[in-house]
């Protein structure tokens, strides 16, 4: 075969992120220590992205993570195959497809790193959603393992009392739970350990979005769609610490030498909804062909979002709380405060809703989200109707249209 | 007119009875969507429990509101309330059940503008001792909401009565579904289902009282022949708001003996306790009472439950008949259809929306079925 010689461009060069491979390194261990954890004697569990991970940690217990091998599933095309396999399981083609892909995979052993290590047990918060609950109830099925339920009451007009009590009492349980599944104590000093480590971690996590209030952004929501990862699935360890402490000192030198990920920014765009994964790319090159670079995210704030309600000293009971009151689990109003700010922080000229078939509480009320945007702060809108794993709800051709012609809108209002 | 009829008429043209309640007694009529609202609560403020159900018209309005992957229940009420259909409801209350409805409770409170609004955000589990403290506890705090909504006091003497009424009312239900299993032929399907739906909005007294003579007449009858050799079919799923459904079923050779439907044993199945406080009774019913789908109870209690019935109803299949893009229902499908499998219970899955359904198909699918049993 002949050699082939890549000529670089050194304008692209310097605008990819160097960190990256830090990041691929930290990942490839982490799902390696996941395969190899029964012949470490350690146990896995399985846990849903929102939920509480910190006690896994300080118990010792390898969490795995389904919606980020989902993510992973959906970002290398392989969702398709995986979703039809399911629904021949007779899982409706309606389902979350993250959902779908993870059932089918747990069955062959599919996917990028060829299936999940087995789970001793699973730790379900629907905090994000019901269908975590469903589809956790599948799994524990499958492996005929305990699974237990951290169960988020729903915040519509107000946090109750009770269910303040009801989430401090589970906590409780929750850890009883893990000591009985671990078979020992659990040690209190660890875990304020991994809690400082994990509100250091979200500090951090946070700190990295937020300089993309600078113009030009550092980086891009679909940067954020990657370097995420290790907030959900390594919260509460030093090494997910030391990484977003060498992702921050990049940004910030990027943005003292004037580094912007796009070559020309001349917009600035909040995304909302979980990523389009097998489509990440096309969108961010369809995007920047405009001068459009999409600042920030409604997804990714949702691992730091609540941390001022966090209080170190008193982590599991006011964690309790903390995980409650994400994102998602708030109603269309208090999330439409929530955007506002958004837009008005990262100065964004225009808001672009992911309305994601697999995600009903996400993308339900996304319509009167959009219209309040438009009517209150005159922001231009754009719905992508797709779907995050499941390329079949993707239509090319007509997104790319609707796109232009919101680029067009945008351009238009900014008089250029 | 005959029991029988007052009970269809009402079951027809629900909005035309509640604004005739209304009028007739100045009280209030508070709109609900599920088994999970604490019915009895509302009955005691004196108020009409009323179910609200899709519309039967093509969707418009809530498309402004609601994507296309919503189930046809929540676009379709919610196209109910915003075309001015459900003026005559004073509130609504929306127990916590599954994501959509969830997201309905939003749109609703921000968008259909009834005097009140009560979120009810009951556990999603239901068995563990803190989920049910915590379910007691929600079901308190909703009779204080309600009494600030509606500016009166619910006495404990006033809920007493509703758990009885409730009893009794249940009671005859799970009575008509008692006899209709050992005798088919007794009632259509069809009347069965305008029962269940007028027992959903009217009068709970008045509705009580009908029922009771329904019964009396019905057992004084001589039972139909349920017209071919009849198969025994059990329904399983969620709603099921169309009455021709339960006519074809029975034009292709079967009878409906059981179900598991929100619109069906789920209403009623649950005593209450009489002998302990209304409350207590109340969270022990809605926490032991066999769950929807959107809640949990264990692993594997609806299939286990759902061959328990099959078996006790003596039915010959299943058709499960779901909501389209019901995500509760359809995660629960594959290992509810494999236990039938394993148990040799033939089964079908039918995926239909609120609105009306193109019959042709559905005739032949039943047709088919039947067949198979």
């Amino acid at each position: 075969m002949a050699e082939e010689t890549k000529t670089l461009d050194p304008e692209k060069e310097k605008r990819k992120i160097k960190s990256v491979k830090r990041m691929k390194e930290i990942m490839t261990e982490y799902y390696i220590g996941a395969k190899t954890a029964r012949q470490n004697g350690k146990k896995v569990a399985w846990i849903t992205s929102g939920g509480p991970v910190e006690p896994l940690i300080a118990m010792d217990v390898i969490p795995v993570y389904p919606e980020n091998y989902g993510a992973m599933i959906g970002a290398t095309k392989m969702g398709v195959d995986l979703c039809e396999k399911a629904e021949e399981m007779g899982y409706s083609r309606d389902l979350c497809s993250y959902a779908r892909s993870d059932i089918a995979s747990a069955t062959v052993n599919g996917g990028p790193i060829g299936g999940l290590p087995e789970p001793d047990f699973l730790v379900c918060c629907n905090n994000i959603c019901g269908t975590v609950l469903k589809w956790y109830e599948v799994q524990a099925r499958y492996f005929k393992v305990p699974l237990f339920i951290l169960d988020t009451p729903f915040i519509h007009t107000e946090f109750s009392e009770e269910a303040r009590r009801y989430v401090k009492r589970q906590m409780e349980e929750y850890i009883l739970f893990l000591e009985e599944q671990c078979g020992r104590p659990m040690d209190r000093d660890r875990m304020d350990d991994v809690a400082r480590l994990s509100l250091q971690g979200q500090k951090l996590w946070q700190a990295v979005l937020d300089t993309t209030t600078h113009r030009p952004a550092p980086m891009t929501a679909f940067d954020a769609f990657f370097h995420l990862a290790l907030i959900v699935t390594l919260r509460g360890t030093q090494t997910a610490v030391d990484y977003y402490q060498l992702l921050l000192e990049e940004m910030k030198q990027r943005i003292e030498q004037g580094i912007g990920m796009l070559p020309h920014e001349k917009y600035r765009l909040l995304w909302d909804n979980l990523p389009v994964w097998y489509k990440t790319k096309w969108l961010s090159d369809k995007f920047a062909a405009h001068d459009a670079c999409l600042v920030a995210d409604t997804y990714t704030s949702a691992w730091s979002g609540v941390l001022h309600l966090i209080d170190e000293s008193n982590f599991l009971e006011s964690a309790a709380v903390a995980y409650s009151s994400v994102y998602i689990n708030i109603s269309i109003d208090k999330m439409y405060d929530i955007v506002k700010k958004m837009i008005l922080k990262y100065q964004a000229d225009g808001l672009v809703m992911h309305s994601n078939r697999s995600c009903k509480p996400y993308s339900l009320g996304q319509y009167d989200i959009q219209k309040r945007v438009a009517d209150e702060l005159g922001v231009p809108t754009l719905v992508l109707e797709a779907d995050m794993v499941d390329e079949r709800n993707f239509s090319e051709s007509q997104i790319e249209t609707r796109i232009d012609a919101f680029m067009e809108l945008i351009r238009d209002r900014k008089g250029e | 007119m005959n029991r029988l009829d007052i009970i269809r008429e009402t079951a027809r043209d629900p909005h035309s009875y509640a604004k005739k309640w209304k009028e007739k007694t100045g009280g209030k009529v508070v709109g609900y969507f599920c088994t999970y609202t604490p019915e009895e609560i509302v009955h005691a403020s004196g108020s009409l429990p009323f179910r609200i159900f899709g519309s039967v018209d093509n969707i418009s309005l809530a498309d402004t509101h609601l994507q296309a992957y919503s189930c046809s229940l929540v676009r379709g009420g919610l196209e109910e309330a915003l075309k001015g259909n459900l003026s005559f409801l004073d509130g609504t209350v929306f127990p916590h059940t599954c994501d959509s409805i969830q997201r309905l409770s939003d749109i609703w409170r921000l968008n259909a503008g009834f005097p009140f609004h009560l979120d009810v955000v009951l556990p999603v589990k239901l068995d563990t001792a803190s989920a049910r403290d915590y379910l007691g506890e929600v079901l308190g705090k909703f009779r204080r909401d309600l009494e600030q909504s509606l500016g009166k006091s619910i006495s404990d003497s006033q809920l007493g009565d509703s758990v009885k009424l409730y009893n009794r009312m249940r009671g005859l239900m799970r009575e008509l579904y008692l006899l209709r299993s050992g005798n088919p032929g007794i009632l259509t399907g069809r009347d069965v289902y305008w029962v269940i739906k007028a027992s959903m909005v009217m009068d709970r007294a008045e509705f009580t009282e009908n029922l009771e003579k329904l019964l009396e007449e019905l057992k004084a009858s001589t039972p139909q022949s349920a017209g071919k050799a009849s198969r025994r079919v059990f329904l399983a799923g969620g709603i099921c708001n169309h009455p021709d459904f339960y006519t074809l079923i029975e034009d292709a050779g079967g009878s409906v003996v059981w179900d598991e439907l929100c619109t069906g044993t789920r209403s009623f199945e649950g005593v209450l306790d009489e002998t302990v406080p209304p409350l207590e009774a109340l969270t022990k019913r809605y926490s032991e009472r066999v769950v929807c789908p959107a809640k949990y109870n264990g692993n594997t209690s609806r299939a286990d439950n759902l061959l328990r019935l099959v078996r006790e109803k003596e039915a010959a299949g299943v058709v499960f008949v779901y909501l389209k893009f019901c995500d509760p229902q359809s995660f629960d499908y594959p290992y509810m259809k494999e236990a039938l499998d394993r148990a040799g219970i033939p089964s079908m899955l039918l995926e239909v929306e609120e609105q009306p359904q193109a019959e042709g198909q559905l005739r032949t699918r039943f047709e088919t079925f039947m067949d198979m049993l």
